[in-house]
Parts: structure tokens; C-alpha cells; sequence
């Protein structure tokens, strides 16, 4: 095999400080870095985030500045051969993550009469903090006819029960659910971009892509290292999220624990996904008391309403001048705390979007959001049901699409796939 | 999928000595005629396709296929994996055509294909004798001559059914010549990959009115086609564009009869058709008017799996593992386009749901991936 682009690559990723050291072999697995994905150092922007763990890279990783989400339709009724896309797909994903080229040959060491095996947009570009995560749906599991089609109902975790109708959600049935989901993230959109276009190609015949997003300017941070980026609402979003650093927290809302249900989901994570439609016309002609009481924070400092810091806790008794509650009791901040949701907490991971232009000329923009989380009947479910009944924001927000799925642990080394323990 | 020209320009690894096509219907096939006993009588109809035998010797065999049917039918002598040993096209109700075929030994089948669709009605054909194994080279050799053997048979039809089709736009049947319309593309669209080797040619046979540049008219298929579907169809003065038309479609024929192609070039015009299916059949874009697409869609299928075919023997000789992928999904792209067929025709496309495409444009993808990895296989040394 001819690697000259792939070597570029990854002497740019071995150049990341503190990057684990990539050994040459092209083999995979031997080529994977080792450790954890629960490794608290931050990526250096440009370098390689370890690709085999006890979890799923992408969950906890500092979160990236770019999205390419994608969900899939199972197409095949053969068993084997979805265990053997996931198999592939592990195997790209190894390379991908690691800077290099998504097929064994590559972008350009192939023969010419052949389709080379890697697309190319990624040629010289490092690793850029590639994570790609994946995801099982309910469908999967079985159909809507209630069919079992690959012999996994008797394994379909409870925690993955199909989500109840929110008030006010008119859902894109096209733009939702999925039998698979594949979550890439990158501080490159072109690395994302290439990770999720090259695992649609691999897939052809056995999956089908039923919708995708591209997301920019995360909108939560997952670590105490990151600041707190904002929404296109303008506000901070994510300051009171789940931080890879608080693991007794990340124990209790986020992974899943042995006992939690079927075994093969131990150490993995639910994740549920949310297209958000923003009217931004109509909230930029709210004034700036308005937008603040409806979120529950200061636009700028994003410290709740009453206190002065970003990271101090809101006061849901505080009560203003005039005897009504400093936090509005239909604020988005009130609504989604922990104390009003049995303790509930997520740990978002969402992307701002813009989809160029509607009809109208209005900006389709918003919110991808994402979360994960132990358990969505205890943790997203309440939640969502106290925002989508009272939240004020609701004014402002068109929800599209609605996803859910389960994330398996990660992938322990190179004769593990993706979800191996649900097949076996 | 303009690479085509390309290709053949460069006349990569195109083999001397070319082999003289064997079979065929041409009349002056100098085999041996009569090794295998006197001609085999075809009794076809619009059900069943009686072969007055089931077993020949080693040779050139003589079939007689007579269509006393009411739809216009097809014959076809099939090696495994659908290779096309010898046929004949456009079988009109009433008459009789021969059919000579070199067979050497091996298992065959017979099909006739009432209303020139589907599998057809198929009977096993066994051919006994003695026959020394191909080399690899002599299997390249003999899947150009089997695909020109095939290219033959589709021009033989396109030109009838060319002059059929600008009979009718003449006469201004405007209702025969929208029948005729789906029917005379069909033997088009299976070879359109050679047709596009003659790159001034094809836009002025099936250019789409956004491909016509300054200075040139719209004519051709399409032109037609506008006129035909218009809401007041009119094609009164249409008569000087279906004369250019015919002659057009002639001028190609000649060129696509000499045309010596490569393995590779199969290869690639096997892709290549697919290709044209996921870009402007999948989308209605190619015939836009009628909504005739699935015909084309079909057509092009057929012409991509008729090239493969062609190609079978190197292929099951070098991966085995490819051959059998290809039948798969072959067989996949083959059921999901039975959901919409209709009568002796298909579903149009206006008629087809986005989940109807989806799964349409699922398959070809399916198909098209392995189908790309043909070229480098066969160009392998």
C-alpha cells in the first residue's frame, strides 16, 4: 500500500502534544491509540482523541466545535451483514479518528482503474478531535409492526422504550427516529464531513441514510476546562451540563450501571437527539428583559437572574421587589432544573445550525440538540414534559425532529465492533 | 459518466486480433450450420415459449422462432448469470425469425419475453460435447465479442422501432407515437454507454433541453417527447426533427455496430448505466414530460447486467466473491422494480411516492458500489 498522504497525516497527529503515541502499522487495531476515553486531558485542538475505551469516545470528550450527525435505516434482513458493516465500520472509524484515510488503500494508493477507498477531502488534514459515536434506535430492535427483525428484541433495553408525544412537538417523521445513528464530531467540519460520508458509503446496501445534520459552535461544554459557548439565541447554553470531570455525577446520570438493564449496555449511554427550528426574526424583536426573564439568565454574564456569577446556583425561592419570583416560574432555567425534575440532570452536547434561508427569508436556524444520558424515562422524559408544557421559550421554538438511541460502551480493542455484546 | 469517450479514446487495453462476433442473426453466419441438426422450432405466444428441444450438441444451433402471439416478443439463449449467448429482439405478432448460436458445452436457458419485459419464460437447454477450457485472454476476447453480439441485437431493434415511433409522430398519431415512445428508448437505453462514445451524436438524439447549447436546436427524443405530452399536443410541424431523428439514430447504429470496445469499457458503461439511473431516473429529470422513466430505468439496468455478463467467466475466474455480490444485488435492484410495474409497462414516475424512490435509489446504490470494482478486476494482469 501506497501511504504517503496517510503518513502526512499522521505525523501532523503524532505532533499534538500529549497525543498518545500512534504506531505506524496500518493494521487495525495495532494502529489504535490506547486508553480511555474517559481521559480528562483535553485534546489539543488538532490531534487524535483516543478511539478505544471503556466508553464511546464523543460522550465525554471535551466537546468539539463541529457536528455531522447522521441516522440510518437498516435496509439488509441479514443478520450478518449488519454484524458486518458494524465490523467495518469500527475498522474505518479506528483509521478515521486516528488521521488517517477511511479505507486500507486509501485516497489515492489504489489502482487507477479502481474507486479509490477513502473520498479525499481529508488528505493532509490532522485528526482534528475526531470522535465518532454510535447508536442503536428502538426500530432496530423491532419494527413498527412490532417485528423482531434481527433476533434482538429479547435484548431491547427498557430504558429505550419509544419517547411519548410532547405538547407541541409537530415532528418530521422524514427528519426522525433512525435505526442506527452515527454521531461525528471535529473541530474541522471537512474531518466530520469525511467521517460521516465515508461510513455512508461503506454502509451502501446494508443502510440507508434517513436524515442528517451539520451542526457548528457547540453549544454546551462537557469539560471545567471549556468556557461556555452561546446559542443562537445569544445566550450561554450548557452552563449547569454534566462535566467530564465530575465522575461520581457522571456514575449516577450518565453511564449505565451493571443491573441497569441488559448487560451489553453497561457502560454505554442513551442519547436523544432534538432539531430545534429557532425563530430568530421574532426573538431579536423581544426586548432584553424579556429574553432574560424567559431563559432564567443575564445575556451576558449568563449568571441566573439575582446572582452575579455564570456557575452559581439559581435561586428558585428568590423573590424580586415586587414579591413575584426572581425566576419566572415558566423560565427555562426553572423548568429544567434539577430540583424541579426529581434530580434529572442530562449532559447536553448540542450544535447550533443554520440551513440557509425558508421561503420566507427567514434564517432556518436553531438548535441540534443533543443529550445523553443513564436513563431517558427518568432523565430527558420529565424534563422535556415540564419544558414543553410551560416553558415560556416555547414561543420561539418549532421542534422538528425527535430521535433516540442507545450508545453502546466503547470499543475495548481491535477484535471488538461497536455493539458486539448485543449480537453475541 | 462522460468518461466513456474518454476511455475509449485512449483505447486502454483494447485487444488485437479482434475475435469475429460468432451468432447473431446475420445471414451470412458460415458456421457450420446444421452440426446440431436442422433448425429448432420456437413456438412462442403471449404465455408460453415452447423449444422443440432441450438438449443439443456442441456448435452453432439454428433456432426458428415463430410469435403467434399478440404482443411483440423476444428470444434470448442464456448462459449462467443471465449472459446473453444469441438473441432476437422486437418478435412483432405473426412472424418468424431465426436465431444462429455458437454453444459450446454447458448449461443454458431458453427465454422468450412476451411484451419484451421481465425474466421471460424460460426453459433449460443442456449442451453436450467436448470444449478445451478458455484462457483468460480468450475469455476477455470472448466478452467483447458476446457484449458486440449484444449491442447488435439492441441496434437491430432501435432502428424498426425508431421508424416506427417517427411514423407515427408524422402521421400525427399523436396516441401511437406516445405508446411507441417508451418502447423504441428502451433498446436505446440499454446501450446508451456505447452511444455516448459518439459525443456529438447523444445530445442530438437524447440531449434534455438544458443540455442544448447556443446556436443548436432541440430535437431528438425529447424534443418529441415535449411536443407529444404537451397539454395541446402538437406535432404538426415536428416532421423535419423526427427525419433528423432517424437519421441520427442511423448514423449511430452503423457507428455502434463497427465500435470494437474493451473489457474495460464494459466495465465501465456497466457503472456507467447505473450511474444515468441514480442521476436522472431516480429523479424523473430524463423524461420529464411522459414520466416514462421506469422504462428507461429498466433499460438501463438491463444493458448494465448485460455487460457483466458478458464479462462473467473472467470475473467468476478472478473474484468469485464479486460475481456472487452482483447477483445479490442484481436480483435486489430486480425485485424492487417489479413492485411498479404495470401491465406490459411501469408505474410513472409522477406516480411514485418519495419512499418508492428511496428504496428504488437504495438498491442502485447497493448494486453500483460493487459494480465499481469491476474495472480493476478485469484491467488486473
Amino acid at each position: 500500500m501506497s501511504d504517503s498522504s496517510l503518513s502526512r497525516r499522521r505525523a501532523i497527529a503524532l505532533a499534538g502534544v500529549g497525543v498518545a503515541g500512534v504506531t505506524g502499522a496500518a493494521a487495525i487495531g495495532s494502529a489504535l491509540v490506547k486508553g480511555s476515553a474517559g481521559d480528562t486531558t483535553p485534546h489539543p485542538v488538532e490531534g487524535a482523541v483516543a478511539f478505544t475505551g471503556e466508553h464511546q469516545a464523543g460522550i465525554v470528550t471535551p466537546a468539539q466545535d463541529r457536528l455531522h450527525f447522521v441516522a440510518f435505516d437498516v435496509i439488509t434482513k441479514d443478520r450478518e451483514r449488519l454484524i458486518g458493516l458494524l465490523k467495518d465500520w469500527t475498522a474505518a472509524a479506528a483509521r478515521m479518528t486516528a488521521g488517517r484515510d477511511a479505507g486500507e488503500i486509501g485516497a489515492v494508493g489504489g489502482v487507477p482503474e479502481a474507486p479509490p477507498d477513502d473520498t479525499g477531502e481529508a488528505l493532509g488534514l490532522p485528526p482534528s478531535g475526531l470522535t465518532i459515536t454510535v447508536g442503536f434506535g428502538p426500530t432496530l430492535f423491532r419494527d413498527a409492526t412490532g417485528k423482531d427483525r434481527f433476533g434482538l428484541a429479547a435484548k431491547r433495553p427498557p430504558a429505550l422504550d419509544d419517547l411519548p408525544h410532547f405538547p407541541g412537538d409537530v415532528l418530521d417523521d422524514s427528519l426522525s427516529g433512525g435505526d442506527l445513528c452515527v454521531q461525528a464530531c471535529a473541530n474541522d467540519p471537512q474531518v466530520a464531513v469525511h467521517a460521516i460520508r465515508n461510513l455512508a458509503r461503506i454502509g451502501m446496501g446494508v443502510v440507508s441514510v434517513r436524515w442528517s445534520q451539520l451542526g457548528f459552535g457547540r453549544t454546551s461544554s462537557t469539560s471545567t476546562t471549556q468556557t461556555t459557548a452561546r446559542n443562537l439565541f445569544g445566550f450561554k447554553d450548557g452552563t449547569a451540563n454534566l462535566k467530564l470531570e465530575e465522575t461520581d455525577l457522571l456514575r449516577e446520570h450518565l453511564w449505565v450501571q451493571p443491573g441497569d438493564g441488559p448487560d451489553w449496555m453497561t457502560g454505554g449511554s442513551y442519547l436523544v437527539s432534538r432539531k430545534i427550528r429557532m425563530i430568530v426574526e421574532t426573538w431579536d424583536r423581544s426586548s432584553l428583559a424579556e429574553q432574560e426573564m424567559i431563559v432564567g439568565r443575564q445575556k451576558g454574564t449568563g449568571a441566573p437572574l439575582g446572582k452575579s456569577g455564570e456557575f452559581e446556583e439559581p435561586d428558585l425561592e428568590a423573590k424580586g421587589a415586587d414579591g413575584e419570583p426572581l425566576l419566572a416560574l415558566r423560565s427555562h432555567v426553572r423548568l429544567a432544573h434539577p430540583t424541579t425534575n426529581g434530580g434529572a440532570r442530562l449532559l447536553r452536547r448540542g450544535y447550533n445550525f443554520v440551513d440557509g434561508s425558508d421561503g420566507l427569508g427567514r434564517l432556518d436556524a436553531g438548535l441540534f440538540f443533543i443529550a445523553f444520558q443513564r436513563d431517558p424515562r427518568k432523565q430527558f422524559v420529565p424534563i422535556q414534559r415540564s419544558l414543553s408544557r410551560q416553558d415560556e421559550m416555547n414561543e420561539y421554538l418549532k421542534p422538528v425532529s425527535l430521535g433516540l438511541f442507545a450508545c453502546p460502551p466503547g470499543v475495548s480493542g481491535p477484535d471488538d465492533f461497536w455493539g458486539r455484546a448485543l449480537f453475541i | 459518466m462522460r468518461t466513456t469517450r474518454i476511455l475509449a479514446l485512449a483505447a486502454v487495453g483494447v485487444l488485437g486480433g479482434a475475435l469475429a462476433a460468432c451468432g447473431g442473426d446475420s445471414a451470412d453466419d458460415t458456421a457450420a450450420a446444421g452440426s446440431a441438426g436442422g433448425p429448432i422450432t420456437v413456438k412462442a405466444s403471449d404465455t408460453t415459449c415452447e423449444v422443440a428441444k432441450n438438449a443439443v450438441d456442441a456448435g452453432t444451433s439454428v433456432f426458428t422462432i415463430t410469435n403467434g402471439g399478440n404482443k411483440v416478443t423476444e428470444f434470448y439463449v442464456y448462459a449462467p448469470g443471465d449472459r446473453v449467448m444469441g438473441e432476437v429482439e422486437n418478435i412483432a405478432p405473426g412472424l418468424s425469425r431465426e436465431l444462429h448460436v455458437e454453444l459450446p458445452s454447458g448449461t443454458y436457458e431458453t427465454a422468450c419475453k412476451p411484451g419484451m419485459i421481465g425474466k421471460g419464460i424460460r426453459a433449460a437447454l443442456t449442451v453436450s460435447g467436448s470444449a478445451a477450457p478458455l484462457t483468460d485472454d480468450a475469455k476477455l476476447a470472448d466478452a467483447t465479442a458476446s457484449y458486440s453480439r449484444y449491442v447488435k441485437s439492441q441496434t437491430g431493434a432501435l432502428l424498426p422501432k425508431t421508424e416506427e415511433f417517427v411514423a407515427a409522430v408524422k402521421a400525427g398519431d399523436v396516441d401511437k407515437a406516445k405508446a411507441l415512445f417508451p418502447i423504441a428508448r428502451t433498446y436505446w437505453e440499454r446501450i446508451e454507454p456505447v452511444a455516448e462514445i459518439f459525443g456529438d451524436l447523444d445530445p442530438k438524439i437524447d440531449g434534455r433541453e438544458e443540455v442544448i447549447e447556443e446556436g443548436m436546436e432541440f430535437t431528438g427524443f425529447h424534443r418529441l417527447e415535449k411536443d407529444l405530452w404537451a397539454a395541446k399536443p402538437d406535432v404538426s410541424k415536428d416532421g423535419p426533427i423526427a427525419d433528423q431523428l432517424l437519421t441520427d439514430v442511423k448514423e449511430i447504429v452503423a457507428k455502434a455496430n463497427a465500435e470494437k470496445l474493451s473489457p474495460l469499457q464494459l466495465a465501465n458503461g456497466a457503472k456507467g448505466l447505473l450511474d444515468e439511473v441514480a442521476t436522472g431516473k431516480i429523479t424523473g429529470e430524463e423524461d420529464r414530460y411522459s414520466h416514462t422513466d421506469l422504462w428507461d430505468f429498466n433499460a438501463n439496468v438491463e444493458g448494465s447486467k448485460a455487460a457483466i455478463a458478458s464479462l462473467r467467466p473472467v470475473l467468476e475466474e478472478r473474484d468469485p466473491a464479486l460475481v456472487k455480490t452482483l447477483d445479490t444485488e442484481f436480483a435486489n435492484v430486480d425485485t424492487t422494480l417489479t413492485k411498479y410495474r404495470e401491465g406490459d409497462g411501469w408505474k410513472l414516475h409522477n406516480k411514485l411516492t418519495e419512499a418508492d424512490l428511496k428504496g428504488l435509489s437504495d438498491a442502485i446504490n447497493a448494486l453500483a458500489e460493487p459494480i465499481s470494482k469491476v474495472a480493476a478486476v478485469v484491467s488486473k494482469k
